[in-house]
């Protein structure tokens, strides 16, 4: 139970640094028209969905270790 | 209009601790959002390795509808060949398919994302049902991006050799993500999510092994029993640069633990070297993990304690990956409605060396018989359309 609690704190923290800072306009160390390198498709985290789901339901399947893959993942991983 | 003030939020939650309360609210003091791109993708799959094999398709679609929705489905076959080493030595082997169909969509609202979906997993002894919401925002004039996810899993276990069996297995899943340019050639992102798990846990076909001098080989098989529930915590550090002649190295890291004991660690880099209309990717994957504590190869009698494990999934091992990777764009100008095209190659061979696992199919004295270990070989062939 306390860890739920903990959890809930730590998510309502982020949302008030997020609403405390979210109105206020900060100016960009890397401005918008400076972005061009980190728009190229060879730059995303995620290029491919469907594969990088695949791969890491491979591995979810054989390992004990899970999440934190920055996808929401789902379905059965008992194979 | 409902406007974003942190005083508001705090005394809302405290009303109401609700998370839907908390990201609604947080819905409101959003940034600028992207949705995502309109494609479709048809993936074929394939996997072998330690007596198994798995293929099929994976299919999804997704596209925009209007100026702030996207909706997207995905269809995802596994045909099972199975005769692993756990079947071989403890039952027989077998063939089965597992389907699974996720649908949902993502909503821009003003500047934020909220994305909705869910999915349906099915196959003869085991049915999955998954939600998951997520929202995501941009703030620091888009060098961030911070999302919260919550997902809630409702599965049922059954058994083919026991009509009578049913159980239920429930999962939810909290998540947090920050994704944050450093530079104007480096992209990093931290994510971390915590899994909570309540039901049958285990595999109702699986056993666990014991020293039984009864026994012409020594040893005799009973039924494992894990805990009803399981709590972990995953996170995550990945970064990105971007090398002056149009290529990108990428690395990363994954602490796991839960509460069975188990500790991981996963280490991965990898390298993209886009020339003309072809992408090269190699990549490397380091894995390593502790066993659960009520894990063992060979317990010393019958019900030696309350849990009992032979999975080799909770043993003690560590896995090493290669990856090489090819795909060709074409279709760059566009034709009609289709703005591009590309297919691509992925092949995988994974190596698994266990610490504490033996393989008991040749025999020997319990408790000294080889420790097991495979290979494995993953393929998959892509084609994706962007419109």
């Amino acid at each position: 139970m306390s860890r739920l609690r903990i959890i809930r704190a730590f998510f309502l923290l982020i949302c008030v640094v997020l609403l405390a800072t979210g109105c206020s306009s900060v100016d960009p160390w890397v401005k918008p028209y400076e972005r061009d390198r980190l728009a190229d498709p060879i730059m995303s985290f995620d290029r491919d969905p469907v594969s990088n789901g695949y791969i890491n339901h491979v591995y979810e399947a054989r390992e004990g270790a899970r999440g934190a893959s920055g996808s929401s993942g789902g379905g059965c991983g008992c194979n | 209009m409902l406007r974003a003030v942190p005083g508001v939020v705090v005394a809302a939650t405290r009303r109401q601790p609700g998370l839907l309360a908390l990201l609604l609210l947080l819905a409101a003091g959003a940034q600028a959002g992207v949705l995502p791109e309109d494609r479709a993708d048809a993936l074929y799959h394939y996997y072998d390795g330690g007596g198994v094999q798995i293929d099929g398709p994976s299919l999804l679609m997704r596209k925009q509808v209007g100026q702030q929705f996207s909706v997207f489905g995905n269809y995802y076959v596994d045909t099972i060949s199975s005769a692993s080493i756990d079947v071989v030595t403890t039952a027989s082997a077998y063939d089965e398919e597992r389907t699974e169909y996720s649908v949902g969509f993502d909503y821009l609202r003003a500047d934020t994302i909220m994305s909705f979906s869910y999915g349906n997993s099915d196959e003869d002894d085991y049915q999955a049902d998954t939600f998951n919401f997520g929202i995501a925002q941009e703030v620091f004039s888009g060098l961030t991006t911070i999302s919260l996810g919550y997902g809630k899993g409702s599965d049922t276990v059954r058994s083919n050799v026991d009509s009578s069996f049913e159980e239920d297995a429930d999962k939810q899943s909290y998540r947090l993500g920050i994704s944050q340019i450093i530079t104007r050639n480096m992209l990093a992102s931290v994510n971390y999510e915590v899994i909570t798990d309540e039901g049958f846990l285990n595999n109702p076909y699986r056993s666990v092994r014991y020293l039984d001098p009864a026994s012409g080989t020594g040893f005799s098989f009973q039924p494992e029993v894990y805990p009803n529930t399981r709590t972990s915590n995953a996170v995550a550090v990945r970064g990105r640069y971007f090398l002056p002649y149009r290529a990108a190295v990428h690395g990363g890291y994954r602490f796991f633990t839960d509460d069975w004991d188990i500790d991981a660690h996963t280490a991965e880099v990898g390298y993209t070297q886009p020339v003309g209309a072809w992408n090269l990717d190699v990549g490397y994957r380091f894995y390593t993990q502790t066993s659960a504590e009520f894990y063992s190869d060979l317990f010393p009698y019958e019900d030696a304690q309350n849990f009992l494990a032979r999975d080799k999934e909770l043993s003690s091992f560590d896995s090493h990956s290669l990856r090489l990777g090819v795909s060709y764009d074409f279709l760059q100008d566009g034709y009609q409605f289709l703005e591009k095209g590309s297919v691509k190659l992925f092949y995988d061979r994974i190596y698994f060396n266990y610490d504490d696992f033996r393989d008991i199919r040749g025999g020997g004295i319990p408790g000294e018989e080889p420790l097991y270990d495979f290979e494995a070989d993953v393929v998959q062939f892509l084609f994706s359309f962007w419109f």
